[in-house]
């Protein structure tokens, strides 16, 4: 088992025929992935590398059976993508577009919850089951399958993580980049929960970083509904206030959101706080070990 | 991105918030140009994005042409709270009834707009939530629904404010939510929202923060950017697309991913340093975008030491290596480097970092190493 995407899925990419898309929509396929179909607007009957291409989603759909949608376009473009994939039917859709207007992925976000499409992202490097299938840009080679549930806010950290838990020897279930936009499809309350039924996943990491209240909220959730060990990572200590770092979601507003308000309200509810990514590593590896002997 | 009061209000004209006649001024001759222009008396206000200008003397009423143009020089150039003011605000004077207050936040908790309204202006919100947390009225309103009249009536009851003015206050709230909506904000207050001595609202300020990533959707508001009062370091690393953030400390970073980043400060600071900067490489960095980075981290003169922290994932570390040899041999590098590379590629990157042999640079193979590395070496040099 894992979580989101395995052998089942069955995945369109919105933006196919970009350059990005073409190159990372291909290296899914490489990894095992099922790509069914591209979408890209007037380019329908054309193909890329054999996979069909689709002038609609809704054609892409009925004719492929596609279940996961992708969206690798603009910006500008992305907010209709995402919804285009939820009219069409598409059980989970992936965007992995960075730079979406906010007040577009409140709109977006208001209008999924009252469907049955989940999104992940946007803004984010996408979901990877190790093993099954690979959707987004996170570099396959570094995982293997294992009961490490990763959740992270973040691409290139969740990476220096996850190859310290590999280093350990530990692998993963499933790595879900949630993104680092103030507005995103799902939460960590929402992955947690998944891992939480994942009869694979026997251990949790979330990677948090400052802004918004997401942390302190996954903490309650926690106590209350969690019963499998969740390790936590919060980047962002030394970011001073009102300064975006990098992520547009990753800002001090005032004294809110603050890295140090994270850690606390996690550990206040019983979950270990690494300080370094190592030593979330560590915690984790050796709460493993210990529940193996 | 934030906005100058005048130019907040610009926007709020746009969308028919009611607002007094003002002009922007840059000397004390423009000032007084304004003031005859709206007639007498008028305030002269530092445009700074800082709160507190009244008290700093930032806010001064003038009756005649010399005290206007007294004002504005004193005001012009004046340092309130460590910013520079550039340009003053000259503003047709009004007389004061009541001062309100009402804000609407991008509520990222809920996600959903928060709408606020207060009979208590003219104070900041937390001194009100302070003093009176029952004193600020707060809605949320469904995006997709967008703010109903009954929204304001809601609002403006609640708040008890004067009866006489419930509409106009329910209007002006509406309008403030288009301006919300269609320009993009994250934060649109205004404080105090007045009640003139003949029962007219106005916005008598504003605070705005627009959306950094809707931008291309609002070429007059990216064009309000000041780069004069904007720090060196970042104007040139925004014209050169990279992000990066100034920061107090010593020692240069350059890392892959906002998340890793902002890691590699925290690691760098709790081994005792003191980062002088964010900054984001970004994904897939190709060599010219590190060469850009170097010299945007080296135009920093209090740096002493400099950290790449790279985990290549679509970033090739090979890409970076060859990136840091070309900046090399086209920047003047005193400081000592030290750099962690790991992931994608990373053998052949420090393969050749080793083949370059570059004055100054180390090779560390963990963050933690690297970040007690970099440390020693910024004490040291």
């Amino acid at each position: 088992m894992s979580i989101l995407i395995d052998s089942d899925t069955k995945l369109v990419v919105s933006g196919l025929t970009g350059r990005e898309g073409t190159f990372h929509g291909l290296n899914n396929r490489r990894y095992g992935t099922d790509l069914v179909a591209g979408v890209t607007p007037g380019k329908g009957g054309q193909d890329v590398e054999g996979v069909p291409i689709f002038n609609t989603v809704h054609d892409a759909v009925s004719e492929t059976g596609a279940n996961t949608s992708m969206v690798f376009v603009p910006p500008r473009f992305a907010a209709d993508a995402v919804l285009e994939a939820a009219d069409a039917g598409v059980e989970l859709v992936i965007c992995i577009t960075e730079g979406i207007p906010a007040h577009d992925m409140l709109r977006v976000y208001t209008h999924l919850k009252r469907t049955s499409t989940r999104l992940i992202g946007p803004n984010c490097p996408g979901v990877l089951s190790p093993g099954k299938a690979n959707v987004g840009i996170i570099p396959a080679h570094f995982f293997s399958p294992g009961g490490v549930g990763l959740v992270s806010r973040s691409g290139t950290l969740t990476y220096q993580i996850g190859n310290e838990i590999a280093g350990r020897g530990f692998g993963n279930s499933t790595i879900v980049g949630i993104g680092g936009d103030p507005v995103v499809g799902s939460s960590f309350i929402d992955v947690i929960a998944l891992f939480e039924a994942d009869p694979e996943t026997e251990l949790i990491v979330m990677c948090g970083e400052i802004g918004g209240d997401e942390e302190e909220r996954t903490a309650d959730y926690i106590a209350e509904h969690v019963s499998k060990p969740v390790v936590a990572y919060i980047a962002g200590f030394t970011a001073p206030p009102g300064k975006t770092m990098g992520h547009a979601g990753a800002i001090v507003s005032g004294s809110k959101g603050t890295a140090a308000a994270k850690a606390e309200a996690l550990e206040a509810k019983g979950v270990r706080v690494g300080r370094t990514p190592t030593e979330v590593a560590e915690i984790a590896a050796s709460t493993l070990g210990a529940a193996a002997a | 991105m934030d906005l100058l009061e005048y130019q907040g209000k610009q926007l709020f004209a746009k969308h028919g918030v009611p607002i007094p006649e003002g002009r922007p001024a840059t000397s004390p001759g423009e000032a007084a140009e304004a003031a005859d222009a709206l007639g007498y008396p008028v305030v002269v206000k530092a445009q700074v994005l800082i709160g507190g200008r009244g008290k700093a003397g930032g806010i001064k009423l003038a009756k005649d042409r010399t005290e206007v143009e007294q004002h504005a020089a004193a005001i012009l150039g004046m340092d309130i709270r460590g910013l520079t003011v550039r340009e003053v605000y000259i503003e047709k004077a009004s007389d004061i009834a009541e001062e309100y207050y009402a804000a609407i936040v991008f509520d990222r908790s809920a996600r959903a707009p928060l709408v606020m309204l207060s009979r208590m202006g003219g104070m900041d919100v937390e001194e009100i939530a302070e003093s009176d947390p029952k004193a600020i009225v707060r809605v949320h309103i469904d995006p997709l629904v967008g703010f109903q009249d009954f929204h304001g009536r809601l609002l403006a009851f609640e708040a008890g404010i004067a009866e006489d003015v419930i509409r106009p206050v329910g209007a002006l709230l509406a309008k403030l939510y288009d301006t919300f909506v269609e320009e993009d904000a994250m934060l649109v207050e205004v404080n105090p929202l007045l009640v003139t001595g003949d029962r007219q609202v106005v916005a008598l300020d504003s605070k705005f923060t627009v959306d950094g990533s809707a931008l291309w959707r609002h070429p007059d508001t990216a064009a309000f950017r000041n780069p004069s009062a904007d720090d060196p370091q970042e104007a040139m690393a925004r014209e050169r697309g990279l992000t990066y953030v100034k920061l107090d400390g010593d020692i240069g970073i350059l890392g892959n991913g906002a998340g890793l980043v902002m890691s590699t400060l925290d690691v760098v600071a709790q081994a005792g340093g003191q980062p002088a900067n964010f900054l984001d490489a970004g994904g897939g960095s190709k060599a010219e975008a590190i060469v850009d980075a170097v010299e945007v981290i080296l135009s920093d003169p209090k740096v002493r030491a400099v950290l790449f922290n790279i985990f290549g994932g679509i970033t090739r570390c090979d890409e970076v290596a060859r990136g840091l040899v070309t900046a090399f041999g086209q920047i003047d590098v005193k400081v000592p480097f030290v750099v962690r590379l790991d992931g994608t590629n990373d053998e052949e990157g420090r393969r050749i970092l080793a083949e370059a042999d570059l004055p100054g640079v180390h090779v560390e193979k963990t963050m933690l190493g690297a970040a007690a590395r970099v440390v020693e070496l910024a004490a040291g040099s």
